[in-house]
């Protein structure tokens, strides 16, 4: 019903309408506005505005989703090119990891993205209450994440593991002691600062679907004005997916 | 020309520049054309800023040994200059101020794809130039160059966090700049404005928004990873903790070099533009020069090693940098072809817009020649670290894109402002800055051949006479810079109103009257030709 093929009001053409609010006409060219579920020729003077243009702020989205793919590439090559020269220290330390939370934290993060992706689902059907359920579980399940996250590092953090500059305690105090070597000490590093990057990411998804919830409940994000919600689950889905990434380069490689 | 008498007598027509005024109407407005202009003078107010401090340098540099300041303000004076010049002039650049003022104008539509991002975009800049000299009152000044190579800059007890910080917030910008002009152009061109009908300047912002968005975020990374090194000690850079200080230079020009062409192709889409207007010819090779700023900006992609032959690095890898660096003279010698080509039986007119494109070119190619010289590993071994690379690169990127961003400045300015300037004393001025250059950068190649490094404080008194001509350059440049920027602002009190299109130019933005109405087009444009239409050979 809602793919329905409409006709273009200036020359006729089928156009597949039923995404965006604000379309162009593929073959003329022309500005269509949506009004009241038709298509109408955009009255001259009309301006797009950016929350109408849902392509434009796909694209948009996509474009800076492109970027955070490249700022975690940054770190992934880094990790690459110590694990290939610390190869045996990696193993070692990997085997200190937590199995068990990473298992539950990846649990989390791909049934979070369902059920996001379901929130999306049940706004295009109008169906807003399931949609809030939906956003709900979703927010819950990231704010699980990081609750786990809060103990496995706390665990690491009271045995000693931790970042520090200098050599009075820390991973600093263990490599001065030679408790640990060079390489394991790289992998913890890298272990917090990618984890933790991480962990900022799954905050603002968090603080962002939050958002969406009021939008939600303020009709802001609609059946027919999903946007919004639309490039806040994209958000998510791109940390799910980085988490995909990190999950076996740290837990499971040993 | 209309004169100013019969403008005079019309009603006060209502333009971008007063349907609002004050500081906040300003700061606060999403027009792209108040953005582009926001950025156009916080980027001038940089780049005077800049200018004293390489003026500073050049002083010292007279002499041998101390001349003006020490040794280690020296280091923190040309630090300072080379992270205002690339970091908040040459990068946002062509593209944050004229891609701004322009894009929508140039493909017929109102506005940018999300204009409160764009001015988000602007304040993100400013707040890192704020970081950045702000770093100097709260540490000792930075030291360590532009590039923060580690492990220096991990050890150095100078303000290097803040002003990373302040580097990341100006990436941000760039990114968000970089991500509303792709958008913009895949979106908003005007009903029968075709990828091929586009001015060559928006080929070149959608090039470049594409660099901004793929090779931005890595510098992002690496500033994070320094920012954790020097609070959290962690080790990546710090061979002492099994880290590997060479990472870094790699990870910073897998950006920054990419950011060279970030700098330069919106330079030379604004040499395309102002080339077929002064020779009434449509540009030669239309495709040709769209296609090689695609070309120069994936090569330029793969060939950040050369930044790095002598740092340790397999001998392979440099030869395969090497080599793919000559391949990025191509896609640029074919510009410099067209634009040269364009202009044989072109009815010329030395305007001064048109003058620094001249400029722009016969400047640029120096530049682009001896950056093949250096390109090649056996010729960089004796030049790296000279002086002769500080003059590559001023050729590139003052030579380059200061001399097209002079040249924008004036082609634009009738339809920015609706006034004319002194184009007598703007000739003038551009002469200085020409002459000044050369005299400035010239003896940098001789004296860096010989062997005078760079960044170095001291020098032995063979190279003394080769400063003192640098330094007289350096003071013609900043004298001819005052004349052109005095002479621009003249214009507000005594120049004559500008029509709607004083050069007589075929592209979308000399439709509409100078300054532009607010919304820009009362009516969206239908365009069914190609930019540059010229009679009588005038082509699609």
């Amino acid at each position: 019903m809602e793919r329905e093929l409409q006709a273009c009001p200036a020359c006729g053409a089928g156009i597949d309408g039923a995404d965006s609010p604000d379309v162009r006409c593929a073959s003329c060219g022309k500005t269509l506005v949506r009004a009241e579920g038709k298509l109408a020729a955009a009255p001259d003077g009309h301006v797009e505005l950016e929350h109408h243009d849902y392509v434009g702020g796909k694209i948009g989205m996509w474009l800076f989703l492109f970027t955070e793919l490249l700022l975690f590439g940054g770190m992934f090559l880094i990790y690459s090119i110590y694990r290939a020269k610390y190869a045996k220290e990696f193993h070692v330390a990997a085997l200190e990891l937590n199995g068990g939370i990473g298992t539950l934290n990846t649990l989390l993060l791909l049934t979070s993205s369902l059920t996001v992706a379901l929130a999306i689902a049940a706004i295009r059907r109008g169906r807003k209450g399931a949609c809030l359920v939906y956003l709900w579980a979703t927010v819950a399940q990231g704010v699980g994440f990081m609750i786990n996250k809060y103990f496995e590092w706390n665990y690491k953090f009271h045995h000693g593991f931790f970042p520090w500059k200098g050599t009075s305690k820390g991973l600093g105090k263990l490599l001065m002691e030679a408790k640990i070597t060079e390489g394991e000490s790289t992998f913890y590093n890298l272990y917090f600062v990618m984890t933790g990057l991480h962990g900022l990411h799954v905050l603002v998804g968090v603080v962002l679907l939050a958002v969406m919830v009021g939008f939600v409940m303020r009709d802001w994000v609609r059946k027919d004005d999903y946007g919004w919600l639309e490039n806040s689950g994209l958000y998510w889905h791109l940390v799910d997916l980085i988490w995909i990434f990190l999950f076996p380069l740290f837990y499971l490689i040993s | 020309m209309s004169d100013g008498v019969a403008v005079a007598l019309e009603p006060p027509r209502r333009t971008f520049l007063n349907h609002r005024t004050g500081l906040l109407g300003w700061i606060l407005s999403t027009d792209h054309k108040r953005i582009g202009i926001l950025y156009m003078t916080s980027m001038i107010g940089f780049f005077c800023l800049g200018m004293i401090l390489g003026l500073m340098i050049r002083l010292e540099m007279l002499t041998p040994g101390r001349t003006i300041m020490s040794g280690r303000m020296y280091n923190s004076v040309f630090t300072l200059h080379g992270v205002t010049m690339i970091f908040l002039f040459v990068i946002p650049g062509l593209m944050a101020s004229f891609g701004n003022f322009l894009l929508p104008l140039h493909i017929g539509a109102r506005d940018v794809a999300f204009p409160r991002l764009n001015l988000l975009s602007w304040w993100l800049f400013m707040a890192g130039g704020v970081l950045i000299y702000g770093s100097l009152f709260v540490g000792e000044p930075m030291d360590t160059g532009w590039t923060f190579y580690a492990p220096y800059s991990v050890k150095t007890a100078a303000s290097v966090s803040v002003a990373g910080l302040g580097v990341f917030f100006v990436g941000f910008s760039s990114i968000l700049t970089g991500l509303n002009f792709v958008t913009t152009i895949h979106r908003m061109r005007c009903p029968g404005m075709t990828w091929g009908r586009m001015p060559l300047m928006c080929w070149a912002l959608y090039t470049t928004g594409w660099l901004q968005v793929l090779a931005t975020p890595v510098i992002g990374i690496t500033l994070i990873m320094l920012l954790c090194e020097r609070l959290l000690g962690v080790g990546f850079f710090d061979p002492s903790k099994g880290g590997d200080p060479i990472l870094f230079q790699h990870m910073f020009w897998i950006y920054s070099h990419p950011a060279v062409y970030i700098m330069i192709l919106p330079a030379m889409g604004a040499v395309s533009e102002i080339v077929p207007v002064f020779t009434r010819r449509a540009i030669y090779g239309y495709k040709y020069i769209a296609g090689s700023t695609l070309a120069i900006a994936i090569i330029g992609y793969i060939v950040w090693g050369h930044h790095m032959f002598t740092s340790g690095m397999a001998d392979s890898a440099r030869l395969v940098f090497s080599l793919l660096t000559f391949f990025v003279a191509i896609p640029t010698a074919i510009k410099v072809f067209n634009w040269v080509a364009t202009m044989y039986k072109g009815s010329i007119t030395l305007e001064v817009p048109f003058l620094y494109a001249l400029a722009f070119i016969f400047l640029f190619m120096i530049a682009g020649f001896s950056g093949v010289v250096q390109g090649a590993i056996a010729a960089d071994i004796h030049l790296h670290d000279t002086t002769y690379i500080v003059a590559h690169f001023h050729y590139t990127m003052f030579g380059g894109t200061g001399f097209a961003f002079f040249g924008a400045l004036h082609h634009w300015w009738p339809k920015m402002f609706g006034r004319m300037y002194n184009r007598k004393v703007a000739k003038g001025a551009w002469l200085g800055l020409f002459i000044g250059f050369n005299l400035l950068f010239f003896p940098l190649f001789i004296m860096g051949y010989l062997g005078m490094p760079r960044r170095y404080y001291d020098y032995l008194p063979e190279y003394m006479r080769w400063h003192h001509i640098s330094t007289l350059g350096s003071w013609i440049v900043a004298a001819g810079f005052l004349v052109m920027i005095v002479n621009l602002l003249r214009s507000f009190r005594s120049g004559s109103a500008a029509p709607a299109n004083p050069w007589g130019a075929t592209t979308l933005e000399w439709t509409v009257s100078s300054p532009p109405p607010v919304e820009n087009f009362a009516k969206i444009p239908h365009v069914t030709h190609g930019p540059y239409h010229y009679e009588p050979e005038a082509s699609g």
